[in-house]
């Protein structure tokens, strides 16, 4: 501590030190025994002059008491002017302590917090991104009207910044500025138009935020950065997932039409659960007009399956509702394991979890009932989780689970928590009354619960036998002469009033215990509740005119008690009665019917789930929980009848590549590259990818993709080094050529590998080590297939000008001297690069023809092993030959091996299992594999331009085996033959762009 | 999102408060104290209350509650779920999540809560990233800055913010490498008065300590990855390479985090570890009950079951017990009527047991329901689900990290109804 403070200490006499600054403000009230006001006056001086001392650590423990202050809630306003002179202060901490005061404090002193302004602008140039970042922040927090221009400006230079950091604090800006200023909407719009084309995924996930908050309705912004988003989903921070996913129901909702059939939405559709997929795709075939599911609806259903594995509640409940809304119903059943996880968690989570699953699980009873026991009650759970896995309980309750589930209820009626043993008589009830079967039972149990001891069990228990009872017309008369006894004892209003309405309904059937009852009430009357009064009241009417023999007079008695009723519902009720039941001249033709409206047939009452209609608001949302609209709740779209424009969503690969040429342009205005560590990164990104190129140059088609891959999700730590690494890769790629044979299976690996991380920094590191690791290819096929899913079943319609962009990039990765060979068009595989890239390609016009590969790799795949084939073997590899089934069709040829010592006869290819659009041609039938035979097929599938799995099953005489293959994309291009000089042409294009960008 | 953050304690002090947006005043606690008085318990309190102009919710952890005040519709868990991050967070700062620690450490406090929401939204949570920003106080810090006068907020700006992996803090050096997994199953069971199971599971989790130097990148394979049946993972974990090879590949975290969360399948029969035999008795015309339990050891794969702690709610009829146990020691709470024996370790020659009588409220008539048993125990060196971690590997860098692993069953909900 500095003499400094130690002389504050002195001086302000309190003696109670500030030794540690934090301590300190806990010290604090004592210290104010004597007269709380002067010393708080006094503390406050001390405070002015320690901030304005010139030593940083008086300042910084002034800062910290004052921190304090505002914790506790108390007012540290007038010390403003002293702190806020200190906005500059060279000391990390104590600026970011004037901060803190300045966000809490500036809206109550405008004027004053103008004088720190300029501190702001001046850090919002500075060449360390985390200090413009944080100047940003600071600057939209402070709520002062008068300074939206500024703020406007500093969210649009920040938007365009180098850093996808301050990108992503600028998109927070957008939000506060929102709220401080609606009126610049439009303006704000532009910029979140523009911050949602970012390719980052630091900033995805505040975008969208800040496109929820200001323009949710704008949902044509979304179109074009649809498949971007579905893309980055999986690496963008939890948070941010949350708020896209909820977007992105919304946007399905509005752009693509029902997965679900017709009637599915209302029914209970137990049955859609149990078909499997294939019966379920089986019937859509039949079906006149085929449903076909929008390539971008499946893209986001399967692009967020992963999160279910996330650690967040919030992210599974996310991804959970996003099923539950937008995808085939036969496919949402594999969110419920997920949520079933989340019951571990805590209370709260628990909670909201529950109330989700209970309104599910109205609709749809199958998806939960493999984890009926999961909502076993505990008794250490609290009760309202209690109470909400007894709601489950309930909806899951069916013929064949109802034994088990009473049982545990049994449980449940006993126990101490009196309100959820009330609870489960309710749910007892109303599975009498969804079960039919067990009606009998469950009464039954109700009955013998009325001669519980606790009286709240006893009450719910009349309430619900009156229920049951006035659902099934049929004698039971021995229950309620029971009922009857229970009068004497039970002094729950509710219950009282139970007993005496069923008496008087069934006041025929018990004609000598009725007019006792009434005779017993009419003694007690006076001390009833006003409920119960009521019920003695109907009671003696129904008699009355059943029995008025031996009633009259009791009843005139309680109507004449009733008269005089302090309660005026009574007395109305009273009169009432009386004109209407006693004859006197002035009654009218009404008493006429006076018995048929007393005693007519009333409709049974309903016991229903307080969670039916709760699906009407979207799940997992705030409105659902508390099941009315909460402010700013965005209504869940039915769907369209028919789709809009798909194409909407396609991107012009033009306008991405005008996007980037700013950003190169920003990076090389910016001289302080090398603060960022990035650069640096972005140095070894772009050496290792194009160094895997050069490499595997025979592989490269495939190798290209998984550097796209690689860099696209390096774009969170860069912006500009796109084109220099498309530069890079353009350089290696003619230096490449001719290498083309150079294939080593480890390197390659390896090299994908590299590349296909996401990781710019990690990158160079595990390329240094990755000797040892072996690194499946399958799964760097999986990486690349994430990444280019959006452009699997692309439409035809913007193949045209694509192809030939495409066939440029192939141009490397094939030998271009070889003959051509005629094919209709070289479609094979569109703008799979350009569309993510955003290279631009223009498709100037140039002789493009297909080529035989030179190089064919001899790299086989196991497409069944023998010892799971029961000694089939069958293996395949894609010969890159035109396939002769079908010009889109890539050809593959299957080795089939015998290796049991029997003959395996009847080998043919069962049934198959395509994603949509699929297609694929068979062989014939292989009537019989001699022992240590193999025989060679080949067969032809169109992958539609994906890399999705091909699913089918190879069959012999005896089994089956489901089999899948996955295609390399590699594998998908075409060999095209060019000349040199249309090579450098459209070479030549690239890089100018690319050196534009500088 | 997030508008503020009030911090409430048992006693209904708010001892802290932060905003992000807008001050929003003090006095919409008052529907929140509303709320608990309603609630009889603190955990019954609603997670949600609806307030005319805003909405609260909150969460209950180590005696706190901790309230956010939000305006407008967002998912709750959301909210439910950052606030649970905070407290995670207080915990891994300062070790305890208290009312004193906060308050002592008021400053740190709010500097962490502002770096993690900007706006009400979530900015950083993850405690690498915010170490590098804000250094947890440690004694030897504190004493070191009271005399350099030096501060908590790290002088190097947080460069793991904008990296690809966020979750890494960048620099990180060690002279002892080390990387530790502890695999922790936990069971939940119902067992019915028979002693038959009704339902039963088995939740487990890898928790590591990993303190490794640079950038090194992890895989963990298993012996028998098929027993785990739903998985959810630290987001270092690369799930593609899970889904194709069943491997755990990772550039982990520095510290302590939780690897891996897991359910084993349902269809494997859970082994449950022990027994309990009771006879608990109320007669309905004496004041007297019996009260008699024995713990025992069943299906233990040869190892010691540990910590055994027995803990049950006794009906409020009950006023006092006298109980002599053979082993351990018993209390028993006359206000709450809360029975807690910690019995300790399980020796199967000599079983424990506990037994006495009760004195029943005189007059009353007996409870319907009898008690329920609560069971906590341990049992070191095992998996009661038979997990095995095959190997780990390390590649990225170049020196040989020293490897541990630990496995551990507990019980988790393990509940006797008697």
């Amino acid at each position: 501590m500095s003499s400094n403070s130690f002389a504050y200490n002195e001086q302000s006499g309190g003696g109670e030190a500030t030794e540690l600054g934090q301590e300190a403000t806990s010290t604090i009230s004592p210290s104010g025994a004597f007269g709380l006001f002067s010393s708080d006056m006094k503390k406050n001086e001390d405070l002015k002059q320690m901030l304005e001392s010139n030593k940083d650590s008086a300042k910084l423990d002034a800062m910290k008491r004052i921190v304090g202050m505002i914790a506790k809630g108390k007012n540290a306003s007038e010390l403003f002017p002293a702190v806020v002179k200190n906005v500059a202060s060279k000391n990390i901490e104590i600026k970011k302590l004037v901060y803190v005061y300045l966000v809490r404090y500036a809206e109550e002193q405008q004027d004053l917090a103008l004088l720190s302004i300029s501190t702001f602008q001046r850090a919002l140039k500075d060449p360390n991104q985390l200090i413009r970042a944080s100047a940003l922040r600071v600057l939209s927090s402070i709520r002062v009207p008068i300074i939206v221009p500024i703020m406007m400006l500093a969210i649009k230079e920040a938007s365009a910044d180098l850093s996808p950091y301050v990108r992503k604090n600028a998109a927070h800006a957008i939000q506060k500025l929102y709220s401080l200023d609606p009126e610049q909407k439009e303006m704000l719009i532009e910029i979140i138009e523009k911050l949602l084309k970012d390719k980052s995924t630091l900033v995805a996930g505040s975008v969208v935020m800040a496109f929820e908050e200001v323009c949710p309705d704008r949902i044509d912004l979304i179109h074009k950065n649809y498949r971007k988003l579905c893309n980055l989903l999986v690496d963008v921070e939890e948070w941010g997932q949350v708020v896209i996913i909820h977007m992105l129901t919304r946007y399905a909702r509005t752009q693509f039409v029902s997965p679900w059939k017709e009637g599915d939405g209302l029914e209970d559709n137990e049955k859609d659960f149990y078909d499997s997929d294939e019966e379920q795709k089986e019937k859509a075939d039949k079906r006149k007009r085929p449903y076909t599911m929008d390539p971008d609806h499946r893209l986001l259903i399967r692009n967020t399956k992963p999160l279910l594995q996330s650690r967040n509640a919030a992210v599974v409940m996310a991804v959970a509702q996003l099923y539950w809304h937008i995808a085939p119903k036969s496919e949402a059943g594999i969110i419920s394991k997920s949520l079933v996880r989340l019951l571990r968690s805590n209370r709260e989570v628990q909670y909201i979890v529950l109330q989700n699953i209970a309104t599910m699980s109205i609709q749809r009873k199958g998806m939960f009932e493999p984890y009926l026991k999961s909502f076993y009650v505990r008794s250490t759970d609290p009760t309202m989780i209690k109470i909400l896995k007894l709601e489950i309980l309930t909806n899951l309750a069916n013929e064949a689970n109802i034994s088990t589930l009473l049982r545990e209820f049994q449980t449940y009626v006993k126990s101490q928590d009196k309100q959820f043993a009330a609870a489960t008589i309710q749910t007892i009830g109303r599975c009498a009354t969804s079960i039919t079967e067990v009606s009998d039972t469950c009464l039954n149990g109700l009955v013998c619960l009325l001669s519980n001891r606790d009286e709240i069990v006893v009450a719910e228990s009349v309430v619900v036998i009156k229920k049951l009872l006035q659902m099934q017309p049929i004698q039971h008369g021995e229950i309620i002469k029971h009922m009857a006894k229970l009068l004497d004892s039970i002094t729950v209003p509710v219950a009282r009033a139970s007993i005496l309405w069923l008496i008087g309904e069934n006041c025929e059937r018990v004609p000598k215990i009725a007019p006792d009852v009434l005779r017993k009430t009419a003694k007690s009357f006076t001390s009833e509740d006003d409920l119960v009064k009521l019920q003695i009241l109907n009671l003696g009417a129904k008699l009355y005119l059943t029995n008025s023999k031996q009633t009259k007079l009791l009843t005139q008695y309680i109507l004449n008690l009733g008269k005089y009723d302090q309660n005026y519902d009574i007395r109305d009720r009273t009169r009432f009665i009386r004109q209407l039941i006693v004859p006197n001249e002035k009654s009218g033709a009404l008493s006429k019917y006076a018995k048929k409206i007393f005693l007519a047939q009333k409709p049974a009452p309903l016991l229903e789930s307080p969670f039916k209609d709760r699906d009407h608001f979207q799940l997992g949302t705030l409105s659902h929980t508390l099941n009315t609209k909460a402010t700013g709740y965005l209504e869940l779209s039915n769907w369209p009848e028919v789709a809009p424009d798909p194409s909407v969503r396609n991107v012009e690969v033009i306008e991405l590549a005008k996007e980037w040429t700013p950003a190169g342009k920003a990076k090389k205005e910016n001289p302080d590259e090398k603060f960022y560590s990035e650069s640096e990164e972005e140095e070894d990104s772009s050496e290792s990818s194009s160094d895997s190129e050069s490499a595997s140059g025979s592989e490269s088609g495939e190798d290209e993709e998984e550097d796209h891959s690689g860099d696209s999700g390096e774009d969170s730590g860069e912006s500009g080094s796109e084109s220099e690494a498309g530069k890079g890769r353009a350089a290696k790629h003619a230096k490449a050529r001719g290498k083309g044979d150079s294939k080593d299976v480890d390197k390659e690996k390896e090299n994908s590998k590299s590349s296909e991380s996401s990781s710019g920094e990690s990158s160079s590191i595990e390329e240094s080590s990755s000797d040892s690791e072996s690194e499946s290819e399958s799964e760097s096929e999986s990486e690349s297939r994430t990444i280019t899913k959006a452009k699997e079943k692309k439409t035809k319609q913007d193949r045209n000008p694509l192809t030939k962009d495409v066939s440029l990039l192939d141009l490397d990765d094939f030998n271009p001297v070889s003959s051509p060979v005629v094919l209709p068009t070289p479609a094979l595989s569109p703008s799979l690069i350009a569309d993510l890239e955003g290279l631009n390609l223009s498709a100037t016009s140039s002789v493009i023809s297909v080529s035989t590969p030179v190089f064919v790799p001899g790299k086989t795949h196991v497409l069944l092993h023998r010892m799971s084939g029961k000694g089939l073997a069958a293996h395949y590899f894609f010969p890159r030959q035109p396939c002769i089934f079908g010009d889109k069709m890539v050809s593959v040829q299957i080795t089939l091996n015998n290796t049991t010592d029997q003959k395996i006869e009847n080998i043919h290819v069962g049934g198959k299992k395509l994603p949509m659009g699929m297609q694929m041609h068979v062989f014939n039938p292989i009537e019989s594999l001699e022992p240590a035979g193999s025989i060679t097929v080949s067969v032809g599938i169109d992958f539609c331009d994906s890399t999705q799995t091909a699913s089918f099953q190879l069959c012999t005489k005896d089994d089956c085996f489901s089999v899948n293959i996955q295609p390399p994309v590699g594998e998908l291009l075409l060999p095209v033959a060019m000349s040199e000089k249309d090579f450098k042409k459209e070479q030549g294009l690239q890089l100018k762009l690319c050196t534009v960008g500088h | 999102m997030i508008h503020s953050l009030f911090l409430i304690n048992s006693s209904g002090d708010i001892f802290l408060e932060k905003h992000w947006k807008s001050v929003v005043s003090r006095s919409v606690c008052d529907y929140f104290f509303e709320a608990q008085e309603r609630a009889t318990e603190a955990e019954n309190v609603p997670p949600v209350i609806p307030t005319p102009h805003h909405y609260l919710l909150s969460v209950y952890r180590h005696k706190i509650f901790f309230v956010a005040v939000i305006q407008t519709e967002v998912p709750p868990l959301f909210v439910i779920e950052f606030l649970h991050r905070v407290v995670d967070t207080f915990q891994d700062y300062f070790g305890v999540c208290s009312e004193p620690v906060i308050k002592d450490n008021v400053v740190v406090v709010y500097e962490v809560l502002e770096e993690m929401l900007d706006n009400g939204f979530p900015l950083a949570t993850e405690s690498n990233i915010l170490k590098e920003l804000i250094k947890p106080p440690t004694i030897l810090r504190t004493v070191v800055n009271t005399i350099t006068g030096s501060t908590n907020v790290g002088d190097q700006l947080p460069t793991g913010q904008l990296s690809v992996v966020p979750w890494r803090r960048t620099g990180v050096k060690y002279t002892n490498n080390e990387a530790y997994f502890d695999v922790i199953e936990e069971i939940d069971a119902i067992i019915d008065k028979s002693g038959s199971t009704i339902t039963a599971e088995i939740q487990g989790v890898i928790d590591a300590c990993v303190k490794l130097t640079g950038m090194p990148d992890l895989t963990l394979s298993f012996m028998n990855p098929r027993l785990l049946d739903d998985v959810s993972f630290h987001p270092c974990v690369r799930f593609k390479r899970w889904e194709s090879e069943r491997i755990l590949s990772f550039i982990p975290p520095d510290g302590n985090f939780r690897l891996l969360s897991y359910h084993v399948s349902a269809q494997n029969l859970v082994a449950i570890p022990v027994y309990v035999k009771h006879n608990i008795s109320f007669r309905d015309s004496s004041s007297l009950g019996r009260f008699e339990i024995t713990v025992g050891p069943k299906q233990t794969m040869g190892k010691t079951i540990e910590g055994v702690t027995v803990t049950s709610q006794l009906p409020r009829g009950v006023l006092n017990m006298s109980l002599v146990p053979s082993q351990g020691a018993h209390t028993f709470d006359p206000v709450t009527k809360m029975l807690s024996w910690d019995v300790g370790k399980i020796n199967p020659q000599k079983l424990p047991s506990l037994k006495g009588t009760m004195s029943l409220q005189a007059g009353a008539s007996k409870p319907d329901e009898n008690p329920t048993i609560n069971l906590q125990f341990k049992i070191q060196q095992l998996a009661i689900s038979g997990l095995k971690v095959n190997r780990l590997d390390m590649y990225g860098e170049k020196y040989k990290p020293f490897k541990g692993i630990k496995y551990m069953t507990k019980a988790g909900k393990f509940q006797v109804r008697t």
